[in-house]
């Protein structure tokens, strides 16, 4: 399962690699000079507003859009110039779940590993509908699935041939909280087994629990980019003062449903006193 | 990525094949209309046109069945459409396959269940009275002709299955095709038309390939309109294919 297994990558430089990238729509000039990089092996979120460029920037990444400036490479490799070579070594999801509705979740999961030229799809799509809890809906049409399903099937058809480098556009929208944590929970097992993660997302949760660094995309540029602990010292220095935390309404949900299928988050911290770090706020 | 475009080929057309056959009123609404028309001109108008055959659904099958094809590849431009609204495409165009063999998929497709809709409509031909002097010969060349009018058709089918931005946009570029084949010698003889009208309908293609099916299915020599038939399919096919080509190129670069 080692994620350098297909494709190894040529220098052990950033895996992925970002510089003054320009996109315009007619006269929408949504990217204005994008730079960033990603660590191979780590989860990277890129943040941003509606309409921020996030999915132009994905689109690009996945040699599915050329850009008007600048360059990305994945493993070195130009997404442009050298468009099919860098398609080994990525899988994409989009924004919105791209499964075959008349298919069933089986034979959608085969006809990847097929197209991917794996031997035994078979048993790759049935290890896959156990990871992800499609066993029992495996032979149904996938127009009978829920959203969370589809977007479990369709990240599940991604990780097919294990690519090094996969792109998540907004994962986790439109998805309950259950299915939120369970989607969560497969992006960190997939980092843990090395592979690199770049995911957008509108959530800043989202970008808190998962990623190990954290780009903001607004006007077209990136106006911020480090870890958690680095953007949070962006903010004049916190305060510590202890208030009793009421439970968020996700957490008496996933306290009421029952089990989480994770136990990472939530749950445990129910009816807890915690401490709260809030920033003064007194610059503003 | 070449060397897997025959593998990726096969791959994408069994998935489109099991759409068809989990769908099979695709097929039959495809055959409606034309077997509609074949009702309506047998026995309604038919008795009234004047056509020197003995029969009139002998002369009427010929345009009677490219009206299907026309009828046919639309569902080529409507399933490509939805493959581009609902990601499929994109999810493809990213992975290391082939990525013509997403289009030749679909194409393939259409000449199966064109194929299957044409055969329905024959046994309802067949049924109404319809017989044909042709030998095996004859209808290899039928079948073989209607196979490259449908290639033709459905490589044009593919540039709004993939510039569309609606369904109704996908398949509505089908609606003034189907109006060909009644400026032409399907329905009536041309010498009956006033002379602008006839000219046209003499030199445009459906006149030839319905002459030519005609003339095949009566077992009689086709002359040179066979050649001419030909050459209007392969001049399409020629322009369809680089046309539906170009668009895909602009689209996925
Ligand atoms: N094909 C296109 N033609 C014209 N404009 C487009 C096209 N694709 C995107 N845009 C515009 O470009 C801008 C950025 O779009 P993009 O989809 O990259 O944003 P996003 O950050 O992914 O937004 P969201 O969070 O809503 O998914 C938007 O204003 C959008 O309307
Ligand atoms: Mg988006």
């Amino acid at each position: 399962m080692s994620a350098d297994q297909s494709t190894p990558s040529p220098a052990r430089g950033p895996a992925i690699q970002v510089r003054g990238l320009e996109k315009s729509y007619q006269k929408l000039h949504v990217l204005r000079g994008v730079d960033f990089d990603v660590t191979p092996g780590s989860i990277f979120a890129l943040l941003g507003s509606n309409g921020a460029g996030k999915t132009t920037v994905v689109r690009i990444l996945a040699t599915l859009l050329k850009p008007d400036g600048g360059t990305a490479q994945v493993h070195g490799l130009d997404v442009v110039t050298r468009a099919a070579r860098v398609r080994e070594s990525i899988s994409l999801t989009g924004q919105f779940a791209a499964v075959d509705e008349i298919l069933t979740g089986r034979e959608n999961l085969v006809l990847v590993a097929r197209l991917r030229h794996l031997s035994d799809p078979g048993r790759i799509a049935d290890d896959l509908l156990g990871r992800f809890a499609l066993t029992d809906a495996a032979g149904r049409r996938v127009s009978t699935y829920s959203g969370g399903m589809r977007r479990r099937l369709d990240i599940a058809m991604s990780l097919i041939g294990d690519p090094p480098v996969i792109f998540l556009d907004e994962p986790t929208t439109g998805l309950d909280p259950q299915a939120r944590l369970e989607v969560w929970q497969a992006v960190r097992e997939l980092a843990r087994q090395g592979t690199t993660v770049l995911l957008t997302t509108q959530y800043l949760d989202e970008a808190e629990q998962l990623a190990d660094r954290i780009a903001v995309l607004h006007h077209g540029r990136i106006i911020a980019d480090g870890t958690l602990a680095e953007l949070r010292q962006l903010l004049p220095p916190a305060t510590v003062e202890y208030v009793e935390k009421q439970p968020t309404l996700e957490d008496v949900f996933l306290a009421i449903v029952g089990d989480t299928g994770t136990g990472s988050t939530g749950s445990t911290r129910t009816d807890a006193t915690v401490a709260a770090v809030r920033p003064d706020g007194t610059s503003s | 990525m070449t060397r897997h475009f025959l593998g990726d080929t096969a791959t994408l057309l069994g998935r489109s094949l099991r759409h068809i056959s989990r769908s099979p009123d695709t097929i039959i609404t495809t055959a409606i209309m034309p077997i509609a028309f074949l009702l309506l001109f047998v026995y309604v108008f038919g008795g009234a046109i004047e056509t020197g055959s003995d029969r009139y659904v002998n002369y009427l099958l010929p345009g009677i069945l490219l009206i299907t094809v026309v009828s046919g590849i639309s569902y080529t431009a409507y399933r490509l459409f939805l493959d581009l609204k609902g990601g499929t495409f994109e999810r493809f165009q990213s992975m290391p396959i082939a990525r013509s063999a997403v289009l030749w998929a679909h194409v393939l497709t259409s000449l199966v269940a064109n194929l299957i809709s044409l055969v329905v409509v024959v046994l309802v031909a067949l049924a109404m009275g319809f017989r044909s002097g042709a030998g095996v010969l004859g209808w290899l060349a039928v079948t073989g002709i209607m196979l490259l009018f449908t290639l033709a058709l459905t490589w044009l089918a593919v540039i709004p299955g993939l510039t569309a931005t609606s369904v109704d946009g996908a398949s509505a570029f089908s609606y003034p095709l189907i109006l060909l084949p009644f400026v032409s010698s399907a329905f009536v003889p041309t010498d009956s038309m006033p002379g602008p009208v006839r000219a046209f309908a003499e030199h445009q293609p459906v006149t030839s390939i319905v002459n030519t099916i005609r003339a095949l299915f009566a077992g009689q020599p086709v002359g040179g309109q066979v050649w001419i038939a030909l050459a209007w399919c392969a001049g399409l096919l020629v322009v369809a294919y680089a046309g539906a080509m170009a668009v895909h190129h602009r689209k996925v670069g």
